[in-house]
């Protein structure tokens, strides 16, 4: 039993499930991130945790309080929106305590609250004004400031950070980060963007299409994404998919796949329970980062393999260079040290940490447990 | 040669810039005039206007027909003037904004933020009152308005301009709201604030160019109605009704300057309603369509 817990949920509009039987246990202090492509349903399951949207099947409990019907401010959550949803007639001091006025707080206290979480945002400056007269990421810091005066429960975040500029976009996530690390909050936040995923959440949900694909630590859905969906949409450049085929030699699983130049390439399994699969076909997953020159190798890999190929671009980008390829007939992107010399059109021999290699089977797109 | 091209395109700028500005006093000319000719004649004797040019500046300038009109010219068979029927007007206009106006806003603000089933078809038959031709509805009104004995009441006539308004104002409220984002509805309701308070607190504050439309299009059509006025004014006719009353009265000689006075003065509370808020009002046209 967890503190938010999202127990057989659906949701329906008429006819049409947008949800599909949503279980999600969110223990206290957690930073949960609902993760997925435009109109998989994040928003959606929010707002059912909200109590913005009624819930078609299934529970939504806090605090061990089934919240099936309840009333949104009687659920003691605060929630941050895309558009940070800031009422424009009142000042930034009277929009963060509109909440605790609509719920009889006297106004001593509520001045009290005020003050704190100004100093806390650094917003003290700002009190009297308009929300018209603020930037953008200053209208962000009153939407945060107006959930944490009212010291809720659940804090419920919609994208929030998706109406900023790049560069502020980055301080955001890190003052987002700080602020959870302090005050110890339990978070679900949405967004589609994958970095934040990793970089905020104590544990990801990525979902497509109304289910939820893979629920784990940022390292779990990372490392051992449990299927090509999860692999591909996490992760930038995206994880290589490449088709290859089991076969045994020297007593181990290998992947046998064809390079750019039509040679047969051969690489060592990490995983013993390949064998299994033996003689069939699979999907083999490299992230580019594993699939570099031999100087940029990882030192501790005990499995790192030669593989040489042709190159067919080359794109430095500062810290990296990425490297376009072909490989079983797919695109494949490798991802080198900056100042490796590479010349396209030429081959080059990569190192590939196959222990960071997983395999998919090709019917299910599912991965192949270790 | 871009030199060249360049002061072309300024002096054709300039020719059509004239242009447009002659075209436009010329027709500020056009309605100007008639109301020109109605205060120049409203403040000259009667002889003047009999004896001459409509058109030229008065000899003698008298306010007298402003007084006689406003206190002691003959109203059908009183010579009461027109100020009872301007109190009764006002009696009338006030209410009848008000109350339209107000439920034209929480019309659009449920059809909005409040969206239920069939809510479409509920505006849809609203606008279609906006489209009903008066004659249609004064046989069916006078019974309804007898049946409650409101008939030939200030009452009586409030309650038909709310009736006749409120798809007006509906319509205006509706299209204002749906430019306003629903997320602050929601993160009000997360605050704890309930229908009303929501309302109140978070849309009516911004609701001022909106409701400066809503106020200048009923004042002028509750206040220039004649036809509702005169078939349900009973003993509390407008000022619209008593005017007529004023200029078609059949006894005597016509005193054409009292009529003039007599029609500024009916014309006067609107006009001073667009002078007022005249600049809001298109302000209030054009919002919604662009977001600031
Ligand atoms: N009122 C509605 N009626 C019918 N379908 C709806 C309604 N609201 C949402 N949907 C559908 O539900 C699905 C999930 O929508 P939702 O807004 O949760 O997506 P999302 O994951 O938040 O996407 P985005 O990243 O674009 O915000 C979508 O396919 C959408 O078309
Ligand atoms: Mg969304």
């Amino acid at each position: 039993m967890g503190f938010l817990d999202i127990s057989n949920v659906t949701k329906s509009y008429g006819k049409t499930e947008v949800l599909h039987r949503v279980d999600i246990g969110v223990e206290e202090g957690e930073f949960l991130v609902l993760v997925g492509p435009s109109g998989c349903g994040k928003s959606t399951l929010l707002n059912m945790i909200a109590g913005l949207e009624d819930i078609t099947g299934g529970d939504i409990s806090i605090r061990g309080r089934v919240m099936n019907g309840v009333h949104p401010s009687k659920r003691n959550i605060a929630m941050v929106f895309q558009s940070y949803a800031l009422y424009p007639n009142m000042t930034v001091g009277q929009n963060m305590t509109f909440g605790l006025e609509m719920h009889g707080v006297p106004k001593p206290e509520r001045d009290k609250a005020l003050t704190e979480v100004a100093a806390l945002l650094q917003l003290d400056k700002l009190l009297d004004r308009k929300p018209g007269q603020l930037s953008g990421g200053q209208r962000q810091r009153v939407a945060m400031g107006r959930a944490l005066v009212r010291e809720p429960d659940v804090f419920l975040f919609d994208e929030p950070l998706s109406n900023l500029d790049a560069k502020l976009r980055v301080d955001m996530r890190t003052e987002i980060k700080k602020l959870h690390a302090k005050l110890k909050t339990t978070i679900v936040y949405v967004t589609h963007d994958q970095i934040e995923a990793l970089t905020l959440s104590t544990r990801i949900a990525v979902m497509n299409d109304g289910y939820v694909q893979q629920l784990g630590t940022p390292k779990e859905v990372y490392d051992t994404p449990a299927n090509i969906f999860v692999a591909t949409f996490m992760g930038s450049p995206a994880m290589n998919i490449i088709p290859a085929q089991v076969a045994m030699q020297d007593g181990a699983p290998h992947a046998v796949l064809t390079n750019a130049a039509g040679e047969t390439v051969q690489l060592r399994f990490s995983q013993e329970n390949m064998v299994d699969w033996v003689g069939r076909d699979i999907l083999l997953g490299l992230r580019p980062e594993a699939l570099t020159d031999p100087e940029g190798a990882d030192r501790k890999s005990q499995n790192i393999a030669a593989l040489s190929n042709p190159v067919a671009v080359a794109e430095p980008a500062g810290s990296d260079t990425f490297v376009t390829m072909t490989l079983g007939g797919r695109d494949v992107i490798a991802r080198l040290r900056a100042d490796t010399s590479v010349t396209p059109g030429t081959s080059f021999d990569f190192a590939v940490n196959m222990e960071k290699a997983v395999a998919f089977d090709p019917e299910t797109e599912r991965r192949i447990p270790a | 040669m871009s030199g060249a091209t360049q002061s072309t395109a300024v002096s054709t700028g300039r020719i059509t810039r004239t242009l447009i500005y002659l075209v436009l006093l010329l027709f500020a000319l056009f309605y100007l005039l008639p109301f020109f000719v109605m205060v120049v004649n409203s403040l000259k004797p009667l002889d003047e206007i009999t004896g001459g040019n409509m058109m030229s500046l008065p000899q003698t300038w008298t306010i007298q027909p402003w007084l006689q009109a406003w206190s002691s010219a003959q109203i059908g068979v009183e010579p009461t003037g027109l100020r009872p029927y301007f109190l009764n007007s006002l009696l009338m206009v006030v209410p009848a904004v008000a109350i339209s106006t107000g439920l034209g806003a929480i019309n659009g603000y449920v059809l909005t933020k409040w969206r239920f089933r069939g809510d479409n078809i509920i505006f849809g038959l609203l606008l279609f009152s906006c489209f009903i031709p008066f004659q249609i509805v004064l046989i069916p009104m006078a019974t309804i308005l007898g049946k409650l004995g409101i008939a030939g009441s200030i009452p009586g006539l409030v309650l038909v301009h709310v009736v006749y308004g409120v798809g007006f104002t509906t319509l205006y409220y509706r299209n204002y709201y749906a430019a306003f984002p629903t997320e602050l509805v929601r993160a009000a309701m997360i605050d704890g604030a309930g229908f009303f308070r929501i309302f109140w607190r978070i849309l009516l504050p911004v609701s001022g160019p909106i409701t400066v439309v809503s106020v200048i299009w009923q004042f002028t059509n509750v206040w220039n109605d004649f036809l509702f006025g005169a078939s349900f004014g009973g003993q509390s006719q407008p000022m619209t009704v008593a005017l007529n009353n004023l200029v078609s009265s059949s006894t005597g000689v016509k005193e054409y300057n009292v009529h003039f006075a007599g029609a500024i003065l009916a014309a006067l509370p609107t006009l001073l309603v667009y002078i007022v808020a005249g600049r809001y009002f298109v302000r209030g046209l054009m919002a919604g369509s662009v977001k600031g």
